[in-house]
């Protein structure tokens, strides 16, 4: 195991008394709790972590945060493995196992490294330019090798195992960032009486106050403010927690992380999504620190300043020892004190010509070397630093180094506060972005807004609660915040000059963009932002660009002659951080994605051999077992028991709505196209629905129990839609109406026994009942009890036989369904599925879900006469319009297929004989049945009504399967057209 | 997530809804025989870039139709009330 030979003695805010080890391409490492993987790799001197996406150049750590562009491992293997993520943020966790990316055969050797020496073919546009060109069947060929050596992290394909969780929450105030700002927002917002959540994607609190001394007053004023948010129980601290995204409604999207492997209780969500909504939001995300841009200035041992100062204050890590710190603003000083306090040998070298003199004289107190007017142009070293050229006053020297810190500045985390629109706005002094207009249960605060002295930021944190926890309406006075002064300097900074010397300078590490490219992108006139995004994938990365951002606006900006406000930024949009799918997911993956329902019937059914078939989200009989092997045998056996014995059919999916009141006939004589207004207490009537457009919606039965009480059917697909279009019209059209209508689907248990020996059952089950044709005939209704349940039977027909509805209160519906069985078995009684159901319906001619398309007219589907002359329906002006009564239009027609031993195809497209099979016919095949009445398969299609002469052939063309076969239309009516059946 | 404050039940996520479309338009009456007051009803639409009022219907709640005002530009929601008394 390796020696922590970059380890201070002492300091940080590590646990030393918790080793941990962990492995790192097989190599055994050892770190401390309170390491992240970053800060313990820098420990063991481990600088190279990772290949670029596209010139697979050597990189190392870059950040201290979620902006890390470069180091990015994989975790875990099998199931749990995930790429991707950064090290920076990755808590250190005993036993984990980590894998570099990218790289073959391995990190410090890499094969297709030589794309760096091809690098000047593989600027912006080159694959798509060379390998797209002449044909597309080239780009389909090359396409495969390109996308295999570009790329990050693959992820596992075995099934994830781990468990993740959805959960909702809801604040007063919601503050996202636990800096000084923040967590003087939350202390605020607390005290002034609200319930605050304080999310912060670090494990521990207090943002950049951790890159300060852990023995300071930074560490002190820490320690006392969490104290007291600690003791409150009002404020929820939620560490590990990631804001990903900023929704309407102040709703947040947040995912956890669980703690490392050794600390977690077992059975912890992996990662937990939290919906939280909040009455009003606090932004106080800091600021992140701009890379400069100049030659190798990706290389591993290049650095953000702050970064280095975290890992040195709360990691104690000397991440080098001869190291250049480049500066353009104040901040960088503050690194470069820390460094030369720690030992390191430290040269500033300051773009600006004359940085503020307190620093000068305290870099000469700590032995600082400093260089103004200083820029650095190269860097020397593969795998990392060795020497850099540094370019001023004097001319161009080069300097030995092992760590190069830099800062080109600090761009607010504007990106949650863009993700509703908000366009951020440029703000001269701070030569930043800052957000835009808030909404009014918004505020924002500390180094987001461009507050970058810590005082400040803690005055801005505190005003910011207040604000908050007022819009919630809670405002108890509220004690000033301790006192912070760490005796920052801030002074205009001065922007970095991208440079390119020699060999590339990069401005985003991760897409592996160089000013070559965004120059490129200029010359091609790509100049708008979003175009210059798009043509170099500048910030498409897992990162999203949050370390390039503007040091790409401000390169175009420059290649433009523009501004940086006038060249505008991107637009961030969700998420910030990545998230596992599975946490979105949640807990509905597998069986639990969406739910099952199911009848009183289900476990007969299952028990009884019967393959099951989703309808919508029902489950519902296909076929059974008991008629036939597979489906094809079994539905053709089933038939046959409905045609020559009896069949009973669970139809308790189908929608049921009780209409009440005393308009309820009006209202059904304006909803059905056909009149309700008539019908006689205890009749039911078959209707058909239309939309406001002229559609068919859907059909049903409806039985008038009472004079102004009816009973209502639907389909099982437009239950919900009908109820729900049903109560709009009440509200919003004919408020006048005095009507109800409630949803009884669930209440009511139906079967349907079909057959000619469906009477004799009925009336051995229900003796006291009397079930003969002159007491209930066809279309009738009889009302009675069964074993002190209601129970309802309506005399309807699907199939063509005789046959009942019964309707009995849901938990009794197993019982009457076994009782039936029993009753009827005599009389040859079988269950049959929905694949029979269909083929009875297609034999007999009836229209369902496939005719019912939401593209066919009353007059396609031949039921116009049913609509008669009436009028003041709904639809049925609309219904009239000329193109939907044009001769041409396809309506239905009955096919008989002529060639012995083929089939007909649902979804076949009709053809006249001799036409060539393309395109889209003349028609289709919608529904299809072997018809045991006929010997031969038969089919109901919607056919172009100037070819739909009954006798004429048609081909029906199946391309799927390659099969064509010749049919005769017929009269949509295969089985007893006289209706001699259903009546006995 | 828009938040929709239903009269009856509160606010709530808007998944718990169902959206119903313009609540701008006006609906002939049922029996009006004008095919152009129908077509304008079924298919002409503003489409504003502002404030929209629009039906939304609580399916997982009371079931009430809602009458919504909306600015699409932001999705603020301005007002929410009952169709039945919103419409008089």
């Amino acid at each position: 195991m390796n020696a922590q030979n970059q380890r201070l003695p002492g300091g940080g805010r590590i646990d030393r008394s918790h080793p941990i080890e962990f492995s790192f391409d097989g190599r055994k490492l050892a770190g401390y709790r309170g390491d992240t993987l970053a800060s313990a790799l820098l420990a063991n001197g481990v600088t190279l972590v990772g290949r670029s996406f596209k010139y697979h150049r050597p990189r190392g750590i870059l950040s201290a945060g979620p902006e890390e562009p470069n180091a990015l491992v994989t975790l875990g293997s099998g199931g749990r493995r995930e790429p991707n993520l950064p090290a920076t943020t990755l808590e250190l966790g005993d036993g984990m196992v980590v894998e570099t990316q990218n790289r073959w055969p391995s990190l410090a050797f890499d094969v297709q490294s030589l794309n760096g020496l091809f690098g000047p073919f593989l600027s912006a546009g080159f694959y798509y330019k060379t390998f797209m060109g002449p044909t597309r069947r080239a780009w389909m060929f090359y396409e495969h090798f390109i996308r295999k050596a570009a790329g990050l992290g693959r992820a596992g394909t075995d099934p994830d195992p781990a468990r993740y969780e959805v959960r909702h929450a809801f604040a007063d105030v919601a503050i996202i960032g636990s800096g000084p700002a923040g967590l003087s927002a939350a202390r605020a917002a607390a005290a002034a009486g609200a319930r605050v959540a304080l999310i912060e994607q670090d494990f521990l609190l207090g943002g950049q106050l951790l890159a300060e001394r852990s023995d300071g007053i930074a560490a002190a004023w820490l320690n006392e403010v969490e104290a007291e948010l600690k003791g409150l129980e009002t404020v929820t601290l939620m560490k590990r927690t990631s804001a990903f995204g900023v929704y309407d409604g102040n709703v947040l999207g947040l995912a956890a992380q669980r703690e490392p492997l050794d600390t977690r209780s077992t059975g912890e969500a992996r990662q937990t999504v939290t919906m939280l909504r909040a009455h009003s939001v606090v932004f106080a995300t800091g600021a992140i620190e701009r890379p400069m841009v100049f030659s190798n200035n990706d290389r591993p041992g290049v650095m953000l300043a702050s970064a280095a100062r975290t890992y040195l204050n709360r990691f104690a890590v000397l991440p080098g020892k001869k190291i250049i710190v480049a500066a353009a603003n104040d901040a960088a000083w503050r690194t470069a004190f820390d460094l030369a306090e720690a030992g390191a040998e430290v040269t500033v070298a300051d773009l600006r010509a004359a940085p503020p003199p307190a620093l000068a004289a305290e870099a000469g107190r700590l032995g600082v070397a400093v260089r103004t007017a200083t820029r650095i142009v190269d860097l020397r070293g593969g795998h990392a630093v060795r020497r850099a050229t540094l370019s001023g006053p004097g001319g161009q020297s080069e300097t030995a180094c092992d760590l190069v810190c830099m800062s080109g500045g600090w761009s607010p985390t504007v990106h949650l506060t863009s993700h509703l629109g908000i366009k951020p706005r440029y703000r001269d002094d701070i030569d930043g972005f800052v957000p835009g207009i808030f909404p009014a249960s918004w505020s924002g605060a500390g180094a987001m807004m461009g507050a970058y002295a810590t005082a400040d930021t803690i005055e801005d944190g505190h005003r910011a609660g207040i604000e908050a926890a007022s819009f919630c309406g809670k405002s108890a006075p509220v004690s000033a915040p301790p006192k912070l002064d760490l005796g920052e300097t801030v002074t205009a900074p001065l922007r970095d000059v991208p440079s390119a010397h020699r060999g590339k300078a990069f401005v985003d590490f991760q897409m592996d963009v160089t000013t070559k490219d965004i120059e490129l992108a200029h010359r091609e006139g790509y100049e708008s932002v979003e175009h210059l995004k798009r043509y170099t994938t500048l910030g498409m990365g897992t990162d999203q660009g949050k370390t390039s951002n503007f040091a790409a606006l401000a390169a175009m900006a420059g290649l433009r002659g523009a501004t940086v406000p006038e060249t505008g930024t991107t637009t961030f949009r969700p998420p910030f951080t990545p998230v596992a799918i599975g946490a979105l997911a949640g807990r509905a993956t597998g069986h639990h994605f969406k739910p099952f329902r199911r009848t009183p019937m289900h476990d007969w059914h299952q028990a009884n051999g019967a393959d099951m078939l989703e309808v919508g989200l029902w489950m519902r009989p296909w076929f059974y077992r008991q008629s036939g092997a597979d489906v094809n045998e079994a539905y053709v056996a089933e038939m046959r028991t409905v045609r020559q014995a009896a069949g009973l059919m669970d139809i308790s999916t189908l929608g049921k709505i009780d209409v009440q009141g005393p308009d309820a006939a009006i209202f059904l004589d304006r909803v059905y196209a056909n009149g309700f207004a008539k019908l006689p207490v205890g009749r039911a009537r078959y209707g058909v629905m239309l939309r406001d457009d002229g559609i068919v919606f859907d059909d049903g039965t409806t039985t008038r129990l009472a004079e102004s009480r009816f009973f209502m059917t639907t389909s099982t697909a437009k239950a919900a839609d009908v109820l729900s279009r049903l109560e709009f019209l009440l509200d919003t059209a004919w408020p006048d109406l005095r009507v109800a209508v409630t949803s009884v689907s669930d209440e009511w248990a139906a079967m349907s026994i079909a057959g000619p020996q469906s009477r004799a059952i009925l009336a051995a089950e229900f003796p006291s009942l009397d079930v003969s044709d002159a007491a209930l005939p066809h279309m009738g209704l009889l009302e009675g009890e069964w074993e002190g349940r209601a129970l309802r039977i309506l005399r309807l027909s699907y199939s063509g036989e005789r046959a009942y509805e019964l309707y009995v209160g849901a938990t009794a519906g197993a019982q009457l369904w076994n009782r039936l069985l029993e009753a009827g078995d005599p009389f040859g009684l079988k269950p049959y599925g929905v694949e029979a159901l269909g083929a009875l319906r297609v034999e007999k001619g009836h229209v369902a879900g496939p005719e019912i398309d939401g593209r066919t007219t009353l007059d396609d589907l031949g039921l116009g006469r049913i609509a008669g002359k009436r009028s003041g329906f709904v639809g049925d002006v609309l219904r009239r319009r000329p193109a939907l009564l044009a001769p041409a239009r396809e309506r239905l027609v009955g096919l008989e297929c002529i060639e012995d031993g083929k089939r007909l195809r649902g979804g076949a497209i009709l053809f006249l004989p001799g036409e060539k099979a393309h395109g889209h016919g003349r028609g289709r095949v919608t529904s299809v049945t072997f018809s045991p009445e006929r010997g031969h398969y038969v089919g109901l299609a919607l056919l172009a009504g100037d070819m739909a002469a009954e006798g004429n052939e048609v081909v029906a063309v199946y391309p799927m399967k390659a099969e064509t076969v010749r049919a005769r239309i017929v009269a949509p009516v295969f089985l007893d057209p006289q209706g001699e059946r259903l009546h006995g | 997530m828009l938040r929709i404050e239903c009269p009856c039940c509160g606010p709530r996520d808007h998944d718990e809804f169902r959206y119903g479309g313009d609540a701008s338009v006006t609906r002939p009456a049922h029996d009006d025989p004008d095919p152009e007051a129908w077509y304008a009803y079924v298919y002409v639409r503003k489409n504003p870039a502002g404030l929209h009022r629009e039906f939304w219907q609580h399916v997982i709640g009371c079931r009430q139709w809602l009458v919504v005002e909306r600015d699409t530009r932001n999705h603020v929601i301005s007002s929410v009330a009952f169709a039945r008394t919103s419409q008089a």
